[in-house]
């Protein structure tokens, strides 16, 4: 073989080694385009369409109005007292119910995370409000539990406190928390699950360890559990306010945004669906998505520093 | 977390003492007195949160002056009633939607995400990470910033009211969490495993199947779990983009309420029924339910 061929071979071979990377990149990206595009196509497009139509005057009621608006859809989302209200709402339901589910869901997993009898029946019994389809649920508080007439809640009072008890209009009289509750009794479940995995998941030879040592439960609890602890809580925390920010069954069933109750998915629902102002609900949109990417930036970041601990 | 990061503090002197000695069960409570307490405060809470349920299935089989009475009556005679009213209003073509919808678009999560989360574990594109974030992103964009497109575009290539819409709504709002649980489950496949087979001139499918399979199908278990639980709870695009042919049960449910006469146990027969495929699925696969919830992130 002469040189000139042999060079002309390994010429030939790195073509073909960098054309194999090449063939390689696409081989490794193929199988996830099609998940990737569709993502993209049903999330992305119908933001940036939301994007356009919060910039225009669209009313349905009105077809011959449509033009280009300016910034008027967002001013009149940013005087309107019904959007301010909208967002305080929303953001006292998040912060209320993935609170008070996070405490309760700790304090029960703490109390499940013992052998006893019937563990895992109470375990069993503890799920089952997750389970109960959103709207469903809300129709059982709405009407078996909240009714002011026939309602278990007075019910209840009635059977223990005889004919005298107070007989309140729980909805009426506390719209908001009555929504509250009823989210807390199907989130405190999801965040017991997550914590109690984290429970179950901690080295026990080191707390025992410390026990024998003298520790009290609550020195155990705070400089052992709790840091052990701090990645499941947050994780629970995380995915419960993506969930509970979007709320829309309970808000719709029990007070169907009434009594100061509704919240930004229920406010933009109404404005597009019921009062057809599409520009106006595309503002209210795109201000809920600048609002979301605020608060997701800083979740993303949790979720990435829980990522990488978990050492992949 | 799969891994689980032992604590980062320890007190005093507790590695000595440990060791020597086999990890045990944590006993909270060393006198039988507060063992005896907490296990009835367990006992309670667990029977406190179910008691909403358990009441619902008690109304649903009572008659409806039964039903709305104050104080209630406990023992009343059982009956069908609830039912026979609730399976006269015609929840079927609901109920097969809700099945359709949920079980079409659970298969096409599950074709779409295998392939994807093969690509971000195992044989990983450059910037994996990125795209993996970019995933959960969009778990966090409001469904109803987008909506009002989506609405617009069905109406103009008439696909409001059709089930497919949901289908293919109901993928996209699925996709990312099958992604992200695949890929956690993925990432465990023992990869001198995948290169032995390589050497051993497997062809891929029997790599799918013998090395791959094993280790990934609880996670497929626990992502369809998911999948068709969140399908099948879905109201908001459901109210909005379906009618009277396409309504799943949800939205059926909404329209069940009415202004006069008694309804409770209709309405809790309702409910019961709707909720059953949910209720029966979760209790069959607790585990599961954990994992999918966490996105596999708790294993």
């Amino acid at each position: 073989m002469s040189a000139e061929t042999a060079e002309k071979v390994a010429s030939d071979e790195t073509a073909r080694a960098t054309r194999l990377a090449k063939a390689g990149d696409w081989s490794r990206r193929a199988p996830l385009l099609p998940a990737l595009i569709f993502v993209i196509i049903l999330t992305q497009l119908p933001f940036i369409a939301t994007l356009v139509v919060s910039f225009m005057n669209w009313n349905a009621y009105y077809p011959d109005e449509r033009g280009f608006a300016g910034f008027d859809n967002f001013a009149r989302v940013f005087t309107d007292s019904n959007t301010r209200s909208a967002v305080i709402v929303t953001i006292l339901l998040t912060v209320l119910v993935v609170g008070i589910s996070l405490v309760l869901g700790m304090a029960i997993a703490l109390l499940l995370d013992r052998k006893f009898m019937g563990r895992g029946i109470v375990r069993t019994l503890m799920i089952t409000p997750f389970l109960v389809v959103p709207v469903a649920a809300a129709l059982l508080w709405k009407h078996a539990l909240y009714n002011p007439e026939y309602g278990l809640l007075n019910g209840t009072l009635k059977a223990v406190l005889g004919d005298n008890a107070p007989q309140p209009d729980w909805i009426s009289n506390n719209p908001l928390l009555a929504i509250v509750a009823a989210l807390v009794w199907q989130w405190t479940p999801f965040m017991m699950l997550i914590l109690l995995a984290g429970l179950q998941s901690r080295p026990l030879d080191v707390v025992e360890a410390a026990r024998i040592d003298g520790a009290s439960s609550w020195q155990i609890f705070r400089s052992m559990t709790l840091p052990h602890m701090r990645q499941y809580i947050e994780l629970s925390a995380l995915l419960g306010a993506i969930y509970v920010v979007q709320n829309f069954d309970h808000v719709f069933t029990i007070t169907s945004g009434g009594l100061g109750t509704a919240n930004l998915p229920y406010f933009i629902y109404q404005t597009f669906y019921t009062a057809q102002d599409y520009g106006r609900a595309s503002a209210a949109g795109v201000v809920v998505v600048i609002g979301t990417i605020l608060i997701a930036t800083a979740a993303l970041r949790t979720a990435f520093s829980l990522f990488k601990e978990e050492g992949k | 977390m799969s891994t689980s990061t032992p604590p980062t503090e320890t007190v005093n002197g507790a590695e000595v003492a440990a060791e020597g000695r086999e990890p045990q069960e944590v006993n909270h409570a060393r006198n039988p007195k507060s063992h005896i307490l907490l296990t009835i405060a367990a006992w309670a809470c667990g029977i406190l949160f179910a008691l909403p349920v358990l009441w619902m299935i008690l109304t649903s089989f009572h008659k409806e002056e039964d039903a709305a009475t104050n104080p209630p009556s406990l023992f009343a005679p059982l009956s069908l009633d609830g039912y026979r009213s609730f399976f006269d209003a015609g929840p079927w073509p609901p109920l097969l939607n809700s099945l359709t919808a949920s079980v079409l678009s659970t298969i096409l999560v599950l074709l779409l995400a295998f392939p994807a989360a093969y690509a971000l574990s195992i044989r990983p594109v450059k910037k994996w990470t990125d795209v993996l974030f970019f995933f959960l992103s969009t778990k966090m964009l409001p469904i109803v910033a987008g909506i009002l497109p989506i609405y617009l575009f069905a109406q103009k290539v008439n696909l409001l009211d059709n089930i497919w819409l949901l289908i293919i709504l109901y993928t996209s709002m699925n996709l990312p969490i099958a992604v992200w649980m695949l890929r956690s489950f993925l990432a465990e496949v023992p990869v001198e495993m995948l290169e032995a087979a390589q050497v051993d001139g497997a062809s891929l499918m029997t790599t799918l199947r013998k090395v791959i399979a094993p280790v990934v199908m609880p996670g497929i278990a626990a992502a369809a779990l998911i999948c068709f639980i969140f399908s099948w709870n879905e109201l908001l695009l459901a109210r909005v983009l379906t009618g009277t042919v396409a309504g799943t049960a949800p939205v059926f449910l909404t329209g069940f309420v009415t202004s006069q006469g008694l309804f409770l146990a209709k309405v809790c027969a309702a409910s019961f029924v709707v909720s059953l495929p949910v209720l029966a699925a979760g209790f069959a696969a607790q585990d599961k339910l954990v994992q999918g919830l966490s996105m596999g992130a708790v294993k």
